[in-house]
C-alpha cells in the first residue's frame, strides 16, 4: 500500500533513530545522511534493508549512492511503491 | 629492570552483580548466580540443562539503544566493564598512544553469528545486516572497548577458551614491561549462553544437570559436583606502571606481579591429570616475579566443578606448593558466579585483588561435603588473610591445554 511523503518521513526517522539514536525530529527532508546525520556506510546499509521491509520496496544498491538526502530517499520509496 | 606494575581501576558485569563491588559484596554474602532459564527456547529444544548463571543486570538497562544494536553481547558486557573500569581507575589523562587494550574472549558473538544464520535460511541474504561480521568476530568486544577510550597502542584479544582472559592479563603485563603502553585495559568478556553450546556442552557431560536446584549445582570439591555452570558477563582491570600511577596520584589496590602461560598438549578437552604444565605454570608466575611460593597465602582456583578437572587442579597445587599447600587458603569463586568461559579469569584476577586489598579471602559456596580426594583449605566464610606480605594467584586452564596464571602482590 503506498504511503504519503509525510508517512515515509515518519517512518523513516524511526529507522534512523533506531539504528543510530538520532533524534525523529531532527530527521528532516533537507538533511545529508552522511554531512548533516553523520551516518556511515554500514548504518546506511542497514536503513536502506530496514526501509526495504518496512515500505515493501526495492532500493538496488547502485542506487543507494543516489540518496544523498533524507528527501531523496522519501523521494525514491514513494515512487517506488507507486 | 623489570617495573612494578599495578592495578589501580576495576569493572565488571556478572551474574551475581551488575558492576565489580556489587559482585564482590554478592560473593562474600555467599550469593549464587545460577538461574532457571526463563527463554523459550529451553523448552523448544528440550535441552538437557535448564539453568545457567546470566548476567544480573542486562546491558539493555545500562547502554543506549544504538549501542545495543551495534554491538553483540558479548562486547556489550565488555564495553560496561570497561567503562566502569576506566571510571574507577579516575579515568587516567593518558595520551592515545599510549594506552593500550588486552582483551579476551572464549567464543566471540555466537548469539550475532547463530541469529544471522537463522535470517539468511528464513528472509534470504538481503536481510542479513552489514554490521553482522564486525559484531561476530571475537576481536569486536575488544574493540569495543578500545574504541570507546580511544586507546591507540594497540587492541589485542586472546583467544584461549577457558584460560583466555587471565592471558589477557599476562599480555597486558608484558605490554607494560615492553614499554608499548603506560595504561592497559585488561579482560574479558563472555555472552555465550546460547542453545548450541549448551547442547555440545551438556553432549560431553561437562555441565550441571541440578535443573531442580540450580543454586547449588556449582559446588566445586564437593564429592556430589557434576559438572560446570554456565555463566556470562565481563570484567575489565585497569593496569598501568606504578610510576605512572603514583604520578597522578592513583589509588593502588594491589601489584600484578606477573604471570605465565603454559600447554599441556595432552588432549583437546581433558587436563593432564599429573598437571605438570600446570604446576609449571604456577611456579614460572610467582617465582618469575622474583617472588617465593611460601608468600603465597591465597588462590583463586580454575576450580569449575567437574569431577575430573578440580582433582587434576589439585594436583598441580601440591606439585607446586608440597605441604606448604596445607596453609594456603584456597576459594572457588565459580560457585557463586558460574564458569564465565572467556571472561572467567578477568573476574577471578578482581577477586583476587580484592582479597588482597581488603585482606579478606572470599568464600566458596555448596561445599557440604568435600572430597576427600582434595584436601584443600578450602574458605567457606569470608576469612581474614593477616598483615604483612601477602601474595595471592588466580588460576585459569582452558579446553586446548592452556594454562594461565597470575600472581598479585598486596600493597
Amino acid at each position: 500500500m503506498a504511503s504519503t511523503r509525510e508517512e515515509v518521513l515518519a517512518g523513516l526517522a524511526e529507522l534512523i533513530n533506531d539504528e543510530t539514536g538520532i533524534a525523529t525530529d531532527t530527521v528532516e527532508l533537507d538533511k545529508s545522511f552522511t554531512d548533516d546525520l553523520d551516518i556511515d556506510s554500514i548504518s546506511m546499509m542497514t536503513i536502506v534493508v530496514n526501509a526495504e521491509e518496512k515500505f515493501d520496496v526495492k532500493i538496488p544498491d547502485e542506487e543507494v549512492k543516489n540518496l544523498k538526502t533524507v528527501g531523496d530517499a522519501v523521494d525514491f520509496i514513494v515512487s517506488a511503491q507507486a | 629492570m623489570t617495573k612494578k606494575i599495578v592495578i589501580t581501576g576495576i569493572g565488571a558485569t556478572t551474574p551475581i552483580g551488575g558492576t565489580a563491588r556489587d559482585s564482590w559484596k554478592a560473593l562474600l554474602a555467599a550469593e549464587s548466580g545460577a538461574r532457571t532459564l526463563e527463554q523459550e527456547w529451553v523448552e523448544k529444544y528440550d535441552l538437557p540443562v535448564t539453568f545457567a548463571a546470566s548476567a544480573k543486570v542486562q546491558p539493555a538497562d545500562v547502554l543506549e539503544r544504538h549501542e545495543l544494536k551495534r554491538l553483540d553481547p558479548s562486547s556489550q558486557f565488555a564495553l560496561i566493564a570497561g567503562r566502569e573500569a576506566w571510571a574507577d581507575a579516575g579515568a587516567p589523562e593518558v595520551a592515545p598512544e599510549r594506552l593500550a587494550i588486552d582483551w579476551a574472549t572464549g567464543i566471540g558473538g555466537v548469539w550475532t553469528l547463530l541469529d544471522a544464520w537463522d535470517t539468511l535460511r528464513d528472509r534470504g541474504p538481503r536481510r542479513v545486516l552489514p554490521m553482522t561480521v564486525p559484531m561476530l568476530m571475537p576481536n569486536g568486544p575488544g574493540a569495543a572497548v578500545g574504541m570507546d577510550l580511544h586507546a591507540r597502542a594497540g587492541i589485542r584479544t586472546v583467544v584461549s577458551a577457558c584460560a583466555s582472559s587471565t592471558e589477557s592479563l599476562v599480555n597486558a603485563w608484558e605490554h607494560l614491561q615492553d614499554g608499548v603502553a603506560d595504561v592497559v585495559i585488561a579482560g574479558g568478556s563472555e555472552a555465550a549462553i546460547h542453545p548450541v553450546t549448551i547442547a555440545s556442552f551438556s553432549s560431553m557431560q561437562a555441565l550441571s544437570r541440578r535443573n531442580d536446584d540450580p543454586a547449588i549445582a556449582s559446588r566445586p570439591y564437593d564429592v556430589g559436583r557434576d559438572g560446570f555452570v554456565m555463566g556470562e558477563g565481563a570484567a575489565a582491570l585497569v593496569l598501568e606502571t606504578e610510576e605512572h600511577a603514583k604520578a597522578r596520584g592513583a589509588r593502588i589496590y594491589a601489584e600484578l606481579l606477573g604471570g605465565a602461560i603454559t600447554s599441556d598438549a595432552y588432549h583437546i578437552t581433558a587436563p593432564d591429570p599429573e598437571g605438570s604444565a600446570a604446576a609449571r605454570a604456577m611456579k614460572a608466575a610467582i617465582e618469575g616475579a622474583g617472588a617465593s611460593l611460601s608468600d603465597v597465602r591465597h588462590v583463586n582456583a580454575h576450580a569449575t566443578s567437574t569431577p575430573v578437572g578440580d582433582i587434576a587442579e589439585y594436583n598441580a597445587l601440591r606439585r607446586v606448593f608440597g605441604d606448604g599447600l596445607d596453609d594456603i587458603a584456597v576459594t572457588a569463586t565459580k560457585a557463586s558466579t558460574g564458569h564465565l568461559l572467556g571472561g572467567a579469569g578477568a573476574i577471578e584476577s578482581i577477586f583476587t585483588v580484592l582479597a588482597l586489598h581488603e585482606r579478606t579471602a572470599p568464600p566458596t559456596i555448596n561445599l557440604d561435603d568435600q572430597d576427600p580426594e582434595i584436601p584443600l583449605d578450602v574458605v567457606t566464610s569470608p576469612r581474614a588473610l593477616g598483615e604483612g606480605d601477602l601474595i595471592a594467584i588466580s588460576n585459569s586452564f582452558g579446553f586446548g591445554g592452556h594454562n594461565a596464571v597470575a600472581a598479585f602482590r598486596a600493597v
